[in-house]
């Protein structure tokens, strides 16, 4: 059964089988939509589509990064960010600035091409504030091993030695100057 | 080390895991089912349309649970949203966030509104309590079902079941795509890979929902309709031909080319993916099902055995199509890119991304189901008296 | 109709709004113009020793999870004039160099490997939110603060370069030192490489060395029939190197 009541045109329901459903009717809100009155129930289905429609479109216009898109299909700010990470190794141009001394010893020995840091570690904190940071000394007994082991993969040209048969196990700082490493025949380390 | 031969270091850990293996089963369901509604609706074969509703609920149980894994597999789920915010349209893999959201409001939630209208409103009227306000809202506020109102549900519940046919193909293709667009991964990287993926989605769908139909029918006590099963069965094995057919196809093309993957794609085949490839993908999940289908095709099988053929089937093809599904993602990422060796892939049992979650995601949507049959009941009307 | 009253309203509203739209401008680097750069690398196969040095120091200088590796370094074993069986290794990426090798005779020599920068990578084609970039010189680059860690540029990538950070769970890799190189530093790898078998290349400056390398000597990069635009160019690389 039911009721309308005109003036608020509200529906009130009561829990009784509707028997026959076929030729059975009803207003369901105060809007007459007699055009479209068979398919009225598609229209309220367009409008909660829409309304979750504008709603997406909003959410996405708050939530899109600001910079996306700049240079490209991403968010532009990270260029600055990925450039600004902080540098470990100071490169060989700072070591130079000050310890010049070195740098001429280097500069006409064999190890003229290996730069500071890949024997001394990083050291950009040191170059920002020498006293800050006191380098540590690498051992050589196992640094210049990694180099000049000989392998039978590294190129035929590059010196490589055996090392129990090159030095009987004595470390190569007894012998060679690592600044400016190679030794004429018979010369040993002064 | 898990490693054969020799790997690039960064290619040992296996980077998609079984739950990536589980969503293209889910979403292949999803299509599956679908195109068995729309065979009845669609291209009247009227036959099925016993199963047509259970169909439709089917496919949407399966589509709610489909973003699960992905999510369960991001690294960062918490941005999830950025795929509505700034989706990559060079990546196929943008394209989920839409075409899930497409399929999913304008496809099978507006085609189960269109079919069940009549009893959402008929029991919003009808019932008391927490029941009638849940079916008031799903009316809209309409309560209109007179016969002009039924009509227009069915015009445009036809249209939307036509959309919704390449709507699904596009559900599961483009994932078929995210694959076979990989030129980097040559066990991926095919042309067919969408259409194989279409086809073995189709196959798995059909078989799920036969299996529902008798599975459903046997716990309400029904009798099964043996004109609607057989026709579903013979639909099952001509989507079955040919998706075995291409499957060849790709087999016999890579044989016969023998490129640079082929020599360490071959080994790995008769290794590390013969059980799951060779004895549960082609021979019982595929062969054995084709066989069956045939011979009931071809000869008289008494009623009895058929309902046995075709549980078995069933079950053999699901299988058969996990399997399959497992053979293409994981199957993927256990050789090298440089084709100089193997890893392994140790799936934990409880993790994440573990064998629990994806055994859980799998029976899901059955649950989901049992609850979707109670609210929205598919039986048949002539049933609805007997229906619990 | 504009009136006054609505002018009073509006015009501090849309003083806001435009403060709003410039915060999300970012600052230029002061004397670094992208647009003059075009970055790429040169991996000069009969210099490289396997030293690990390379490994080691983008290591440390990009904090790299143990296990993982944005760049690192095989050793190849030919034993004859076939191509297609070389034996290769990597132990840990060769961060702590290499063990004697157990063959004999034969071509050996490392190959060090590393983020080819592509010019068409397949990375950027395939992240589905634009958490991968091309800078404007060249330079691939992973936005962490954006990536889903859906893993799909780690399938995507054909040299294997990259890796999901086990922490972070985002995607990672070679990021060529961008930090570095805009401050008109080299790479942490070239700069720690000590008989210059990487050496980092700028394809936009006629006056860089490598460049002129590049164009006078024979190079190749990996996996040519991909068609990536790798802009990691090797020199003397055989032709049993994957």
């Amino acid at each position: 059964m039911l009721k309308i009541t005109d003036d608020i045109a509200q529906i009130e329901y009561q829990c009784e089988p509707i028997v026959n459903a076929a030729g059975w009717q009803a207003d369901t809100s105060g809007v007459h939509l007699t055009k479209f009155k068979d398919a009225e129930h598609l229209v309220r289905l367009a409008g909660a589509f829409a309304i979750v429609l504008v709603l997406f479109l909003l959410i996405r216009a708050h939530f899109i990064p600001k910079s996306f898109g700049q240079y490209g299909h991403y968010r532009g700010n990270a260029l600055a960010e990925l450039s600004s990470k902080p540098v470990i190794y100071a490169g060989h141009n700072a070591c130079e600035e000050c310890h010049s001394d070195v740098l001429d010893v280097k500069k006409v020995g064999k190890h003229a091409g290996v730069n500071c840091e890949a024997c001394h570690g990083p050291l950009a904190k040191h170059a920002e504030d020498p006293g800050s940071v006191v380098p540590q000394l690498p051992d050589t007994a196992v640094l210049c091993v990694r180099c000049h082991e000989e392998n039978i993969a590294k190129p035929k040209g590059f010196p490589q030695v055996v090392g129990a048969q090159h030095s009987s196990g004595e470390v190569c700082k007894t012998c060679h100057q690592p600044h400016s490493p190679l030794l004429s025949p018979g010369e040993k380390k002064s | 080390m898990p490693v054969d031969g020799f790997m690039y270091p960064n290619e040992i850990e296996l980077q998609w895991s079984v739950l990536i293996v589980v969503y293209p089963f889910v979403t292949g369901l999803v299509a599956g089912a679908f195109i068995l509604a729309s065979l009845e609706r669609i291209f009247h074969v009227t036959a099925v349309k016993p199963t047509y509703r259970l169909a439709l609920l089917t496919a949407l149980s399966f589509l709610l649970v489909a973003p699960l894994p992905l999510q369960l597999h991001l690294g960062r789920p918490e941005r999830s949203l950025e795929m509505y915010l700034t989706p990559h349209t060079s990546s196929a893999m943008a394209m989920f966030g839409f075409v899930y959201l497409w399929y999913l409001m304008a496809v099978i939630l507006l085609e189960i509104w269109l079919e069940f209208r009549q009893e959402i409103v008929l029991l919003s009227q009808s019932c008391t309590g927490a029941k009638r306000l849940l079916y008031r809202v799903l009316t809209l506020g309409s309560s209109n079902i007179s016969e002009g109102a039924l009509r227009v549900d069915d015009k445009v519940g036809w249209v939307i079941t036509l959309i919704g046919i390449p709507s699904a193909f596009l559900l599961h293709g483009y994932v078929g795509f995210i694959f076979g667009s990989v030129k980097a991964n040559p066990w991926w990287s095919s042309p067919l890979m969408p259409v194989v993926f279409i086809f073995s989605a189709m196959v798995s769908g059909i078989a799920v929902v036969l299996l529902l139909y008798m599975a459903t029918a046997r716990m309400r006590h029904q009798s099964i309709d043996m004109r609607c099963v057989d026709t579903i069965a013979q639909y099952l094995l001509y989507t079955f031909i040919i998706d075995f057919g291409l499957e060849m196809l790709d087999l016999i093309h890579r044989i016969y080319e023998a490129d640079e993957s082929f020599r360490s794609l071959d080994f790995m085949m008769h290794t590390k993916l013969f059980f799951s490839q060779v004895v549960l993908q082609i021979a019982l999940g595929t062969l054995v099902p084709i066989l069956t289908l045939g011979a009931i095709q071809m000869f008289h099988v008494p009623e009895k055995l058929r309902k046995i053929a075709y549980a078995v089937c069933g079950c053999l093809t699901i299988i058969g199509i996990f399997a399959m599904r497992w053979n293409v993602v994981i199957g993927g990422q256990l050789f090298s890119k440089s084709f100089l060796g193997y890893t392994t892939y140790k799936v934990d049992l409880i993790s994440r991304e573990g064998e629990l979650i994806a055994a859980g995601l799998l029976v899901l949507p059955f649950m989901i189901l049992a609850v979707l049959v109670k609210i929205l009941p598919p039986w048949p009307k002539s049933e609805s008296a007997g229906a619990d | 109709m504009i009136t006054r009253r609505k002018l009073i309203v509006l015009l501090p509203a849309a003083a806001l709004a435009w403060k709003y739209v410039l915060a999300g401008t970012p600052e230029t680097a002061p004397n670094y113009n992208r647009s003059e750069h075009w970055w790429g690398m040169l991996l000069d196969i009969d210099k490289c020793i396997g030293c690990g040095n390379c490994v080691r120091a983008c290591s440390t200088e990009n904090n790299v999870p143990d296990g993982y590796f944005r760049t690192w370094v095989e050793r190849y074993h030919v034993a004859g004039w076939e191509q297609e069986t070389p034996q290769v290794d990597s132990p840990s990426g060769g961060i702590k160099g290499f063990p004697p090798s157990r063959f004999e005779g034969g071509k050996n020599f490392f190959v060090p490997k590393m983020c080819n920068h592509c010019v068409d990578s397949p990375c950027t084609q395939v992240c589905p939110v634009g958490a991968t970039l091309h800078t404007p010189d060249g330079v691939v680059l992973v936005d962490e603060t954006y990536c889903l860690g859906c893993r799909y540029c780690i399938q995507a990538c054909p040299y294997g370069c990259r890796f999901l950070h086990p922490t972070k769970h985002t995607a990672e890799k070679c990021s060529l030192c961008y930090h570095r190189i805009t401050k008109g530093l080299t790479t942490a790898c070239c700069e720690n490489c000590p008989t210059g078998a990487r050496q980092l290349a700028d394809l936009k400056n006629p006056d860089d060395p490598i460049h002129e390398f590049l164009r006078t000597h024979s190079v190749q990069v990996l996996k040519p029939h991909l068609a990536t635009g790798a802009k990691a160019y090797y020199h003397d690389l055989d032709g049993s190197v994957r």
